[in-house]
């Protein structure tokens, strides 16, 4: 009896049971091995954030209604570090991103894809507040994020969190909005002020810090683009300006026009801590970043029209008329300096990099 | 933005231009000292609003543009070795060297860091005891002091992992080098207002005697440049030859005593090489025997390395005021800011580069407008 009594005993200490913890506060590679963990890690952080009809299916794949006209389609990945930055952080770039490439194409937002890819050890409550902030910016952008995607990679493979949205719309209109819309002639209206994303980062990133916190300017753009829609203004073009800035904006858009793009320095708004840091740091801010801001190429006639539709929404109350398209034997853009000379806006061949002195 | 703004108004510099075109009766060839300057007159357009009898030469002050190749070869070769992290400022990044750049090693693993200021970079030292930090000091008098100020920092707190890799020129001797070659076209210097921040101006006085040129010590604003010219074309036409100070707001005559105690302790006068220009004597500062501890070049064993110059690329003598960029055959063709030859089409102050940016599409536009008429 004693025996077996003591069997039953070693019996018990020897059920090491191997389950699995499932109460990580971390992102390990179970999260993506398709297993109830994944399932879990969906079902508290993700879908109740993004909660709507098509995602509430659980299948891969959304089904989207359309009426008529035609569909805009478009992608982009998202690997900004720091994640969070003053304004913002990677899900609020993740979310208008997509929905202002989609509004540059004159399109309404209906639908977005969400695919992460997770470093193992991420923290949920990281992924949790992109999670939010996406839903956050996705809701201000009237869009959901309708199917999506999760992988984990091994730690040292990824920076914590890449996104990677894409997103449909739906083109409303009969307008071609394109570089090759653009006429001689045209006015071209600015929507706000320039430079404040990309030294938002700068200063994050490098440590640099000012007197006041320059925060990025990241805003969903549909709102505005569907109001000059609305309004039946002949729109032209339409480009955020995101990477490379304005002047990079404007020279790809003189280049495929084949047409003369003149814009004066004094119309183009940059905040005086944006100026100041760039001062410093010997940045121009027609070559910085911006993620809330675009620029409308419209016949000259219906320009303050279009500023008018403009300076009613609050993510382009600032819009400026910048300049005007001419005919020219060079495709080049100029900019009217302060001082009342002329220069060439040339592309520049990498990341604008600070100065020694 | 106050203090910038009133320096680039319409208004001022219409009628400095004015002033200029009224008291000029020859030409004239006046060369801006410092890359920085070269910068603002490009990317104003103030050579625009001069009279055709007065010619702009750029000069040698780009430190990014003199750093010669076998520095550049030097630090690539330090940054390459597993142990190190190499800080940069981060317009060195792109120099090319004999093989590639600061960037294309870093894309091949080496840890390579962008750095405000030398002190970032010993802070990373202290931070990572286990890795040798070393900084590309390279620059004028103008970044000397903070580059004197790490190293004198690193021995007094016994940071054993920190060493920088110096490559600093001066400025005076470049002058003097410039007005004793035998095809100096130079008649009058703007001299670069931030390097007698630090140094003050008494350093010109014998070189405006011995050449009889006018040296305007100048700021970089397009109102004090056009001021700095104005001063400079006014002792010309009265065959005057003095030290002026234009960039009084920020000069003294004699500088910023306590930085040029700091760089006389840590720094020796030596003859350096110029990147396209050669070796001019007692033109840089290397490190004083007290602190050769934190020699990058004999802590890592490149002292002895040395390499020649691309024979295609004109850089010393556009740097030399000889010629002007677009007199290169290869500029803008075989040489552009994204495959330079030399280092006076890299960063934003080269000369080179400054034409390419802001001038490249005039030029096509005018031969284009010729053609058709």
């Amino acid at each position: 009896m004693a025996d077996t009594k003591a069997d039953k005993s070693d019996l018990n200490f020897d059920l090491n049971c191997p389950v699995p913890i499932t109460n990580q506060d971390f992102v390990t590679l179970a999260h993506g091995g398709g297993g109830r963990m994944m399932h879990n890690l969906l079902e508290r952080v993700v879908i109740p954030a993004f909660g709507n009809q098509p995602l509430e299916s659980r299948h891969d794949g959304a089904v989207l209604a359309v009426n008529k006209g035609r569909l805009a389609f478009t992608t982009d990945s998202y690997v900004v570090h720091p994640l969070f930055f003053p304004g913002g952080d990677i899900g609020t770039l993740a979310v208008t991103g997509t929905v202002n490439d989609l509004a540059m194409c004159g399109a309404r937002p209906i639908g977005l894809s969400a695919g992460f890819i997770l470093e193992e050890g991420l923290p949920i409550a990281t992924l949790e507040r992109v999670v939010a902030s996406m839903a956050r910016t996705a809701k201000a952008a009237k869009v959901n994020i309708v199917t999506g995607d999760t992988k984990v990679v091994d730690r040292g493979k990824g920076d914590g969190i890449f996104v990677n949205t894409a997103g449909i719309g739906v083109v409303e209109h009969n307008l071609v909005i394109a570089p090759t819309s653009v006429r001689p002639g045209d006015a071209i209206l600015l929507s706000g002020d320039v430079g404040r994303h990309g030294v938002a980062i700068m200063a994050v990133r490098e440590g640099l810090q000012f007197e006041t916190t320059i925060e990025t300017d990241c805003a969903p753009l549909a709102a505005p683009v569907l109001a000059l829609l609305e309004a039946g203004i002949e729109v032209h073009c339409l480009r955020d300006l995101t990477r490379g800035g304005l002047a990079t904006t404007l020279i790809e858009i003189a280049e495929s026009s084949r047409l003369h793009v003149g814009i004066r320095e004094r119309d183009i708004a940059v905040e005086e801590n944006v100026c100041g840091a760039c001062e410093i740091l010997g940045l121009d801010p027609l070559y910085l970043a911006n993620e809330g801001r675009f620029i409308i190429f419209v016949p000259a006639a219906q320009a303050d029209r279009a500023l008018q539709v403009l300076r009613a929404h609050p993510v382009s109350g600032g819009a400026t008329r910048i300049g005007d398209v001419s005919e020219s034997p060079a495709a080049l853009v100029t900019l009217h300096s302060r001082i009342g000379t002329r220069r060439i806006l040339d592309m520049h061949s990498g990341e604008q990099l600070p100065r020694i002195c | 933005m106050k203090f910038v703004d009133e320096y680039r108004d319409q208004a001022k510099a219409e009628s400095l231009a004015q002033a200029i075109a009224r008291i000029t009766t020859s030409p004239w060839s006046i060369m801006e000292v410092c890359g920085g300057q070269t910068h603002s007159i490009v990317k104003y357009g103030l050579d625009e609003l001069l009279p055709k009898d007065i010619t702009l030469l750029h000069g040698p002050g780009c430190p990014v543009c003199v750093t010669p190749l076998e520095l550049i070869d030097k630090a690539l070769q330090i940054a390459a070795r597993p142990e190190v992290i190499f800080c940069s400022f981060g317009d060195m990044l792109r120099v090319p060297g004999s093989g590639g750049d600061l960037f294309s090693v870093k894309a091949k693993g080496a840890d390579v860091r962008i750095v405000y200021s030398p002190l970032d970079a010993l802070k990373i030292a202290r931070d990572n005891p286990a890795r040798q930090v070393v900084f590309f000091a390279v620059g004028f008098e103008t970044t000397a002091p903070a580059n004197a100020m790490a190293v004198f920092q690193a021995h007094a707190q016994k940071v054993p992992n920190f060493s920088v890799l110096v490559s600093h020129v001066l400025v005076p001797p470049a002058i003097e080098a410039i007005l004793s070659a035998p095809d100096n076209r130079t008649q009058g210097f703007l001299a670069a207002g931030h390097v007698c921040t630090v140094m003050g101006y008494e350093e010109y006085f014998p070189l405006v005697q011995k050449f009889h040129v006018p040296i305007v010590v100048t700021g970089f604003e397009p109102v004090d440049i056009l001021q700095g010219i104005l001063m400079c074309v006014e002792q010309l036409e009265q065959g005057r030859a003095e030290v002026a100070n234009q960039y009084s707001r920020s000069v003294v005559r004699e500088g910023n005593r306590p930085a040029q105690a700091l760089m006389a302790k840590v720094f020796r006068v030596v003859a350096r090489k110029w990147r396209g220009v050669g070796e001019i004597p007692g033109s840089g500062y290397a490190l004083r025997d007290e602190f050769a501890a934190f020699d990058a070049e004999s802590r890592f064993g490149v002292a002895g390395y040395h390499v020649d110059e691309d024979s295609e690329c004109i850089a010393g003598q556009v740097l030399r005021g000889v010629k002007k960029p677009q007199e290169c055959p290869a500029f803008g063709k075989r040489c552009t800011p994204d495959r330079p030859l030399g280092a006076t089409m890299v960063s934003s102050e080269g000369a080179c580069a400054a034409y390419y940016q802001y001038r490249r599409h005039e030029q096509t536009t005018q031969a284009a407008a010729g053609k058709r008429s």
